[in-house]
């Protein structure tokens, strides 16, 4: 592979990293974390937790549990899962267009 | 048959199958010793990493701490899975391709560092004693629950199977016993859940029973159940959270970052053939492991539920069989504080500490006006009159939902597989670290191959030892340590590693002094609240309001700025490592 085909490869990883982990991030810590109370229609008070009228998400349900503890205890999880397996997709793609899949390697004796 | 004849029947078929496995692959070269030859296929390393990775805790803690805290349980959930995209994505694929043995090799050799290497040694080292000593109390309490043998014979059982096939086997002998682990760990977590879904959802998938409408009360979601049980017993509701956002998130992510730091469950990666396979199996990994934590949380659900259900406001003689016999284990207890006669179960602890019992001088327990146990622990204000302990809501569940014996033996054993297979992991890591980075890296590279495995086999039994003995004396702070774990794998491993494979400049200087840095600051912290000032350890005094739990992140962010800074500041690596560097990047390449 030459110098050229070599950046584009790696720039291309990257590309796919980034793109990944900003999911990971989004589902876990924006949707599961810090809109949960949200996306549960909720919000904290001084009292405690009460109801959050003013949430677009008041009332909603997902096959019985509020959105934010959905993602947060199961939803995040399947979502983890898909981004590990786009992953593996694509970078078993991109081997193939750079011609680079691995052949038998095995782990050097030392 | 009852439950005990059941659970020697199914253990020891368990253990059985473990041992005749262990026969069949015996290690014969320090590659089989260390990475199974290399030649594990994606799929077996898949389940043996699922199995690798949940321990004891996920297996009999977890669910139960969800229980009591609802939400706020999900840092586990997402802390413990989201751990394996960073794995998978960032670490898994480039670590195979160096191809070497253990992490501390990594990080010898791509900080072209002798003391690089022995900081990782001692990082690996100590991460994995603080956790195998939780894995084998963990066998001792299994043993002495279901089968009421004493906690240091169950210890010491436990070292035994250990011993056949980590001392024998070798990674080799660990990886498939640990697919066998899973097998059964897999089974046994989810019969008692399914079982318990359909009885109270009519649902026979517990993730989607979670989520149902109650049998009993058509048009009643159990969650809203939970919500106006907990309520009306004074708790919070079940779906909503206390815990503050910026600590959850910062928690969360000492989770996530310490999993991918974890030096056992990075080596499995260097078990399969190819790049390619690393991948895969970090994808087949994290859906085995998703299928006990998506379970988990209902089984969380489903036990508060029962429980809330059957023993606030009833008396003494009509609580359940297994309420009693919980009671005499000393994991259950009440205290009738107003004298009324009834269990009043609510928010706050019923009294300081763990029961301690009243014993009568013929050795019987003293017992109050209802029939209860009587305690000697001082009172504390609230109006709470029961203690739980939530290691209980795994193993009673299926008492408490009153299904077949064969079931509650089942539990038994996946409890025994979850804890050895994550002792048999840490083991290893052990053994290679002592053997392979300290003497044949460090102290003497010229051991022949013979002598290094036998150093290596040496070195596990060695380990074998020393975590039995903390299984059978486990130190008082074993729960603390724990944070300490993952803390410190946040704040050592996990950056240098990361910037070892992602940037080329980052040199040696940057890499020790990062390491330090990341360790002392998150030592510093836990120790300061969990050990010498644990009264001040409340949110109040915390740093940002981030726990000690969390702290791992912030020691991980000081030591990503000050490796780059460092490594700024000073030389380049050789070129040698630089293309070391290059070539982990493309699976193709040939080795330099």
């Amino acid at each position: 592979m030459n110098k050229e085909d070599r950046l584009r490869y790696w720039k291309k990883n990257l590309r796919y990293l980034l793109i990944l982990l900003i999911l990971w991030f989004t589902v876990s810590f924006v949707l599961g974390i810090i809109f949960v109370d949200y996306l549960d229609g909720v919000k904290r008070t001084s009292d405690g937790v009460v109801e959050d009228t003013n949430s677009l998400f008041h009332g909603f349900r997902l096959g019985g549990f509020k959105l934010g503890f959905w993602i947060a205890q199961q939803g995040a999880i399947y979502i983890f899962l898909i981004i590990i397996a786009l992953y593996v997709w694509l970078m078993n793609k991109l081997d193939k267009e750079f011609n680079i899949e691995e052949k038998e390697i095995s782990t050097s004796d030392h | 048959m009852d439950v005990q004849v059941w659970t020697y029947i199914i253990v020891g078929l368990t253990f059985a199958l473990y041992i005749a496995i262990a026969i069949r692959s015996r290690a014969g070269s320090t590659k089989e010793f260390y990475v199974a030859g290399g030649g594990v296929s994606p799929l077996a390393n898949g389940l043996a990493t699922a199995a690798d990775w949940m321990s004891a805790a996920s297996f009999l803690g977890m669910a139960g701490i969800i229980s009591f805290s609802g939400r706020d349980g999900s840092v586990y959930l997402m802390g413990w899975t989201g751990g394996y995209v960073l794995l998978a994505l960032l670490l898994a694929p480039y670590l195979r391709k160096f191809g070497k043995f253990t992490v501390p090799d990594f990080v010898g050799d791509r900080y072209y560092s002798k003391t690089a290497r022995i900081i990782a040694v001692v990082c690996a080292l100590f991460i994995s004693f603080t956790y195998v000593a939780g894995q084998m109390r963990g066998v001792g309490i299994v043993f002495s629950r279901f089968l009421q043998v004493d906690i240091t014979w169950g210890v010491i059982i436990g070292m035994a199977i250990v011993f056949m096939y980590a001392v024998l086997g070798g990674m080799k002998g660990i990886t498939y016993t640990q697919v066998a682990q899973y097998c059964v760990l897999i089974f046994a977590f989810s019969v008692p859940a399914i079982y318990i879904s359909i009885m109270l959802t009519g649902n026979p998938i517990p993730q989607l029973g979670f989520g149902g409408e109650l049998l009993e009360e058509p048009g009643v979601t159990l969650l809203d159940k939970l919500d106006g049980l907990s309520s009306e017993l004074g708790f919070d509701k079940y779906t909503t959270g206390e815990k503050g956002t910026v600590d959850t998130f910062f928690i969360t992510m000492a989770l996530m970052v310490g999993t991918a730091g974890l030096p056992h469950v990075i080596v499995r990666f260097f078990t399969v053939p190819k790049v390619s396979d690393a991948r895969k199996s970090g994808l087949y990994a994290l859906f085995f492991i998703a299928i006990l934590y998506t379970i988990a949380p209902a089984v969380s659900a489903f036990a508060r539920t029962n429980l809330l259900n059957t023993i606030p406001n009833s008396t003494y003689n009509e609580s359940p069989e297994w309420f009693k016999k919980w009671e005499k284990a000393g994991l259950i207890a009440w205290r009738d504080k107003n004298n009324d006669g009834i269990i009043k179960y609510t928010k706050g602890k019923a009294f300081e500490g763990k029961p301690n019992y009243v014993k009568l001088n013929n050795g019987e327990f003293k017992r109050g006006k209802s029939g209860e146990i009587t305690l000697a622990n001082i009172n504390t204000e609230g109006e709470n009159e029961l203690y739980i302990d939530k290691d209980i809501m795994v193993l009673a569940n299926p008492e408490i939902a009153g299904l077949p014996d064969w079931v509650i033996a089942l539990v038994a054993a996946g409890g025994l597989a979850a804890a050895l297979s994550t002792a048999a992991g840490l083991l290893l890591v052990i053994s290679t670290s002592v053997a392979h980075d300290l003497i044949k890296k460090s102290i003497n590279p010229n051991i022949t191959e013979k002598g290094e495995l036998y150093a290596a086999r040496l070195a596990a039994v060695g380990a074998v030892l020393v975590a039995g003995y903390f299984g059978i004396n486990p130190p008082d702070y074993v729960a603390a340590v724990v944070a300490l774990a993952f803390g410190l794998a946040a704040a050592s491993f996990f950056p240098v590693l990361i910037l070892g494979i992602f940037s080329k400049k980052t040199n040696k200087h940057g890499a020790i002094v990062g390491m330090i840095t990341g360790l002392a600051s998150t030592l510093a912290y836990i120790i300061y609240f969990k050990f010498v000032n644990v009264h001040l350890n409340i949110p109040k005094n915390w740093l940002f309001g981030i726990s000690p739990e969390g702290f791992g992140t912030v020691g991980m962010i000081l030591n990503f700025i000050v490796t780059i800074l460092i490594s700024k500041l000073t030389s380049e690596p050789p070129k040698k490592v630089q293309n070391m560097v290059e070539s982990i990047r493309y699976p193709g390449d040939s080795k330099n």
